[in-house]
């Protein structure tokens, strides 16, 4: 299914080198009091790519989504999207340029319906305020038809079409977790940041979202997924950075994360 | 979807609601009862304003009395002191308290929580201290009399009933600007702030801007009801907008349910009717709404109408079985 209003042949006329990376990030780090949540962390996202990021509990992860969100502000270093700075800018203006996360512990607009919360996530391409909400002007109209189309597309596209009208809060968490990424994605955007979205899932969720994550990869999202599910990042993950206790310990294929013997010592090794 | 189905009923509440107020209007003669009416919608304004912050927002306000004496002295002082033509100076007033909204505003709502609560307690004071002390404008605690009547060219609205139908279509009026608000792009974003800004500002929304531009909102539909007040009282004294007052308006929003316009209208009539009936305890009125707040907070916290709902359909449901 190709309703993303993304097409996919932005991935292929634009290849990877020519344009350099869309996402760049150059010795970021961190602190929180005394912990070191990153310390000096430097990688590059090829457009186009599916990037696992891996690392034991606390090893800084999430940090690394707030860092890029603009939820939190580095410390120090850059962080580039599609050539420009990002860092310090304001979290609204960062997913207006493109970049949508979810969240590790969901955070839905529980007293809203299903269909309602993927309609503010279409907020940031909308430009209809109050006034022409108020005298419902012609441009509020179609605005508002398009927010409705968009998110039904959407909805159906995670599956959860017939639950357009449910409280939200009151979806299974397996579908709230897909709501989330529905609503992520009507930002449009061309970075997605799934925080532990197979958490809380049995196998055949984590299986269906494998391979919705793969889709959403092919219709032209970039995609950074963090993810304790070693399964999963293994099976769909072009690239895998691993990170403990903040720093970058490696980088690289899945086949050469797994045969990497200091991953398999920090973090690997630990799980099994 | 819901939303389609919104918009069909929509229509029909409103017209429905028009043609109550217009029977309403028609039916009741009798002055008293015109009054308590006139009061009821006065104080449904204020409700249904700052429950587009608190219900809707989420974002708490102790000091909206203030508002709501900017724009009932600004329209006495424009009027009664310098002749200033009603209308005018209604906008006037309402522009007035916009922009103090918004100096008031911009530092508080960066708050969040008690202290914003707190903030706007602090502002609510100040401005109550204003309209005492700055006699020599405001009449300080004496009041200030002799607050001219409305009219439109020969239309005056000085019976009871002309009144009733201007402040009445004023409230259906705000109220059609609220819904429109509340099912609209810049509506859901609002209403997402309440349940997570923290996810509201990760799927894009400005939230310091909105919440600045619903708080603005509120206080002007506040100024509006001080503009009406004044002009049907035309007495007015700092004792109407004080702290006292504040705390009516957040229990008028808390008892009628957050985030319902229809609600604002029950938490309204409850508020202004209970202490006409009861004028025993106007001692001790503080006292009750702290308990009234109280009790709804922990037994219905939806409110009364969500609350009364709940238990209509519970009781129902236990009949099934
Ligand atoms: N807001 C904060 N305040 C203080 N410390 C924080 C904050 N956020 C993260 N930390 C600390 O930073 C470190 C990294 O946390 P982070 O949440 O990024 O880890 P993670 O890799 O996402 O872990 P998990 O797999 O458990 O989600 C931890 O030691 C954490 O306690
Ligand atoms: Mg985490």
């Amino acid at each position: 299914m190709n309703d993303q209003g993304k097409n996919t042949e932005n991935k292929d006329c634009l290849p990877d080198s020519s344009n350099g990376p869309l996402l760049e990030l150059a010795n970021i780090s961190k602190a929180f009091g005394g912990v070191q949540a990153l310390n000096d962390i430097t990688f590059d996202v090829p457009t186009g790519i599916i990037l696992g990021v891996i690392g034991p509990n606390g090893a800084g992860k999430t940090t690394l989504f707030n860092v890029i969100t603009g939820a939190y502000e580095a410390d120090s270093g850059n962080v580039r999207f599609s050539g420009k700075e990002i860092r310090g800018k304001k979290v609204h203006k960062i997913v207006t340029q493109g970049i949508a996360r979810t969240f590790q512990n969901v955070e839905l607009f529980e007293s809203m319906t299903v269909a309602e919360n993927v309609m503010v996530g279409c907020h940031v391409r909308g430009r209809c305020g109050f006034l022409d909400a108020i005298i419902k002007t012609p441009r509020a109209k179609r605005e508002e038809q398009w927010i409705m189309k968009r998110s039904s597309e959407l909805l159906n596209f995670v599956g959860l079409s017939s639950q357009a009208d449910q409280r939200s809060g009151d979806l299974p968490f397996g579908w709230q977790r897909l709501l989330e990424i529905a609503r992520a994605l009507a930002s449009e955007p061309s970075v997605l940041l799934l925080d532990e979205p197979a958490a809380g899932l049995n196998a055949t969720e984590t299986r269906q979202l494998g391979s919705l994550i793969q889709k959403i990869r092919s219709n032209g999202v970039t995609v950074l997924l963090v993810e304790h599910d070693m399964s999963l990042t293994m099976t769909i993950s072009d690239m895998i950075i691993v990170l403990d206790r903040g720093s970058l310990l490696a980088k690289g294929t899945p086949r050469e994360i797994q045969s990497n013997e200091a991953v398999m010592a920090a973090y690997l090794g630990k799980g099994k | 979807m819901c939303d389609m189905l919104l918009s069909r009923i929509n229509p029909i509440r409103f017209a429905f609601f028009f043609l109550v107020i217009a029977l309403v209007g028609l039916l009741v003669d009798n002055a008293y009862y015109q009054q308590v009416l006139i009061l009821i919608g006065i104080n449904t304004l204020l409700a249904v304003g700052l429950n587009m912050l608190m219900g809707y927002a989420g974002q708490i306000s102790l000091g909206h009395a203030a508002f709501y004496g900017i724009g009932a002295y600004t329209t006495a002082i424009l009027t009664a002191k310098y002749q200033i033509y009603p209308w005018i100076a209604l906008v006037i007033a309402i522009l007035l308290a916009v922009a103090i909204a918004v100096v008031v505003g911009l530092p508080t709502l960066k708050l969040s929580g008690y202290y914003l609560g707190m903030g706007t307690l602090g502002f609510g004071m100040i401005f109550n201290i204003i309209f005492r002390e700055w006699s020599s404008l405001t009449g300080g605690a004496s009041g200030f009399v002799g607050i001219p009547s409305l009219s439109i060219g020969s239309l005056s609205f000085e019976s009871g009933r002309n009144y009733f139908y201007l402040v009445w279509f004023s409230v259906w009026s705000v109220f059609l600007i609220c819904s429109r608000i509340i099912n609209s792009r810049a509506g859901r974003a609002l209403r997402s702030i309440h349940d997570s800004e923290n996810a509201s500002m990760a799927v894009g929304v400005d939230t310091m801007t909105l919440k600045l531009q619903v708080f603005v909102l509120s206080a002007a539909f506040s100024a509006l009801a001080g503009f009406l007040y004044a002009h049907y009282i035309s007495f007015i004294s700092p004792g109407s907008f004080d702290f006292l007052m504040s705390v009516r308006m957040v229990t008028m929003v808390v008892i009628g349910g957050m985030a319902s316009i229809w609600g604002a209208l029950l938490g309204a009539s409850l508020l202004t009717l209970l202490p006409e009936w009861l004028h025993a305890f106007s001692e001790f009125e503080m006292v009750v709404y702290g308990l009234v707040l109280m009790l709804v907070m922990i037994l219905m916290p939806q409110g009364l109408t969500r609350g009364i709902l709940d238990i209509y359909e519970r009781s129902r449901e236990k009949y099934r079985k």
